[in-house]
């Protein structure tokens, strides 16, 4: 079963505890000058926006079928099936085709370092595993950010639709987009407000499937390819020796003919 | 030994001397201090001129190999050499420019053992590998031949035929690849210059371009080492491209055609101005020129068609790797210097080591020798068959 995240905006008050307890995990800084930062960065996994009164987290969607793992061409990113999409940072080249493949540009880059790694919430997969929660699940005091199966998070979600019509749009951000993610989003205003991608935008089809189309047809390729190049020099240089050796005939048969 | 300091050289050391200062910068503050990339715009001029600019400029070597080996056409002979030498040393540069972007380069090989199948990049590296190998050997001869060493011609004149198919498919994946790289990225490449059908485009383009560079490089060259130009094979070559850039023109159009994009092209913006400016250098002057009998008949007539359609071509490149981003991300990237100084820096490692191999290695053999290639007793054969129906135009452009 799919572990998921549902945050939702409605219940957040902005108190960055998230952030705090994000940056706590992972071993990165925190103060009050990173706190203050309004965009993810190589050491900010997850942002709180603030816009007026409302509140909007940002952090990578971990995807069902994600893009960055489907690009990456060495599998340092790839889809674990307790849900997180994760990084092994030893397989990795530094291509950063994951980072323009991204639709939500999550991966961020250390463009500082000589060794530079890609950094992204990867939700904690060592809590996962064990059965935790994440830590910015398990430190929000709202519950503004929860974590449980992806299953029982959209119909949690769609109960507080039901039951609040007035404070929700009524979507749950996530559910369908890119083909389903497992960070869902619900919210009174429209998230794309705070720099998510629109869903029209991004479609309901996996990213993946975009390249896939043409990747899948590459076995299948090289082969008939191969014989169909195979087959053209063959054939254009048959003609050649069919020439030269009639050529030589001709020569051979006017010889005879002079001797004669 | 004296060498003389003339302006060319004094401008290539300038270049390397900014090159190499540069290349300090990238591997000692890292691509953060190196160039104006962020997280915003992860990939930029090095990617989209270096890697896919370098990829295409060098698919002359596919395109005269395949029309030469593959498909018999006559009369080519003498520019195959310096067309597999320039794809040859266009991927190894390519490489190069690829030291300089990946972020941990030293880590290339795991390529090797980190398949993933799926990923558009993996079919990309394995493409450059293993076609540059291919490269390696068809350009081996010229070095053998050098060196008398005539044994070893003979086993790769055997494999030859291996050589030419294997080249062609790798260029075939490789040229199209390149373009199914950004076929991931629906949402964020301007309309202009996403659709599905970019691998046929990068395919397609590569093959005009591999034209038009063949006929650049044979005048340079010509020029350089004063040696004689053979107009004949130019204005075949010519006519080739025209064909070529009308084969690309129309598959734009069509794609344009039907996803309903054709009123929005003609109004101005941002990106229909890049438009403009790639399709009016790709496509409406050079087929405009080459539409001319005199043009296409003249030297200097089809170089400067050829140069116009490179930079089409290039600007077409540089609006889907960056220009097509802009409007997405929300502002400009501009490179720095230092990125522009190692791209420069490259190109100029290009021209130093075309000349180079051609002065030191028989890319150019005396006209007589132009026949001692690689498959010489059968064109000798048929040399009697086929008469060659070009000199008629030669004297006409004369």
């Amino acid at each position: 079963m799919g572990k998921a995240l549902l945050y939702d905006s409605t219940m957040c008050i902005g108190c960055k505890q998230c952030e705090q307890a994000c940056a706590d995990q992972n071993k990165l800084p925190y103060s009050e000058a990173i706190a203050a930062e309004s965009v993810q960065s190589a050491h900010k996994y997850t942002v709180v926006l603030t816009k007026g009164d409302k509140f909007m987290r940002r952090l990578c969607m971990h995807c069902e079928h994600p893009a960055c793992a489907s690009a990456c061409p060495v599998g340092a990113l790839h889809k674990t099936k307790e849900g997180p999409v994760e990084y092994d940072v030893w397989k990795c080249i530094g291509c950063r085709y994951c980072m323009v493949a991204c639709a939500f540009n999550q991966p961020k880059y250390e463009w500082g370092s000589l060794n530079p790694r890609v950094r992204k919430c990867i939700m904690c997969p060592d809590r996962v595993v064990a059965g935790k929660q994440t830590a910015c699940a398990e430190i929000c005091p709202t519950g503004a950010t929860k974590f449980g199966d992806r299953d029982d998070l959209i119909k949690d979600a769609q109960e507080r639709i039901r039951q609040n019509p007035s404070t929700y749009l009524p979507r749950i951000y996530g559910l369908n987009e890119v083909g389903g993610t497992c960070v869902l989003i619900l919210a009174g205003v429209k998230v794309e407000e705070f720099g998510y991608p629109a869903s029209e935008k991004i479609g309901d089809t996996p990213m993946p499937e975009y390249t896939g189309r043409v990747m899948e047809k590459v076995p299948d390729f090289i082969p008939v390819w191969s014989l169909v190049l195979g087959g053209i020099y063959w054939i254009s240089h048959r003609r050649d020796e069919v020439a030269a050796a009639e050529a030589e005939e001709r020569a051979r048969e006017g010889k005879n003919g002079s001797t004669r | 030994m004296k060498i003389k300091l003339t302006f060319w050289r004094v401008v290539f050391l300038v270049i390397m001397a900014l090159g190499i200062y540069s290349t300090i910068i990238r591997y000692s503050r890292g691509l953060g201090t190196a160039t104006n990339m962020s997280d915003q715009f992860p990939w930029g001029f090095w990617i989209g001129f270096d890697c896919l600019c370098g990829v295409m400029l060098a698919a002359g070597g596919f395109c005269i190999v395949g029309a030469v080996y593959l498909f018999n056409v006559r009369g080519l002979h003498s520019v195959v050499r310096p067309a597999v030498l320039t794809a040859f040393l266009g991927y190894l540069l390519f490489i190069v420019g690829l030291l300089f972007d990946l972020g941990r380069p030293w880590f290339i090989w795991h390529q090797l053992i980190y398949m993933n199948p799926r990923s558009v990049m993996f079919e990309v590296g394995m493409c450059v590998m293993t076609y540059t190998t291919v490269l390696f050997f068809e350009f081996l001869p010229n070095v053998f031949e050098r060196f008398n060493l005539h044994t070893p011609i003979k086993w790769i004149h055997k494999i030859y035929p291996v050589l030419i198919v294997l080249g062609i498919l790798l260029s075939t994946l490789h040229q199209s690849s390149l373009g199914s790289l950004y076929l991931i990225m629906p949402s964020k490449l301007h309309p202009f210059w996403y659709s599905p059908a970019l691998p046929f485009f990068f395919f397609a383009s590569a093959v005009a371009v591999g034209l038009a560079m063949t006929i650049f490089e044979s005048t340079q060259s010509s020029k350089a080492l004063g040696r004689q130009l053979e107009l004949s094979v130019l204005v075949r070559l010519g006519g080739a491209l025209l064909v070529a850039l009308w084969v690309n023109a129309l598959l734009r159009f069509e794609d344009y055609f039907h996803r309903g994009l054709l009123r929005q092209i003609v109004r101005p913006s941002y990106e229909a101005y890049f438009l403009w400016l790639e399709l009016a250098l790709s496509f409406v002057i050079p087929i405009t020129l080459l539409s001319f009998k005199k043009i296409r008949l003249s030297p200097n007539g089809l170089y400067l068609a050829s140069v116009i359609s490179l930079f089409g071509f290039i600007t077409n490149r540089l609006n889907v790797s960056v220009i097509g981003f802009e409007t997405y991300v929300g502002h400009h990237y501009v490179p720095k210097w230092t990125e522009f100084s190692v791209t420069l820096m490259i190109v100029a490692m290009g021209f130093a080591l075309f000349r180079l191999a051609v002065q030191y290695l028989p890319i150019f053999p005396k006209e007589e020798l132009v026949s001692e290639q690689l498959d010489a007793e059968l064109l000798s054969k048929v040399k009697t068959v086929t008469s060659p129906a070009v000199p008629a135009l030669e004297n006409a452009g004369n």
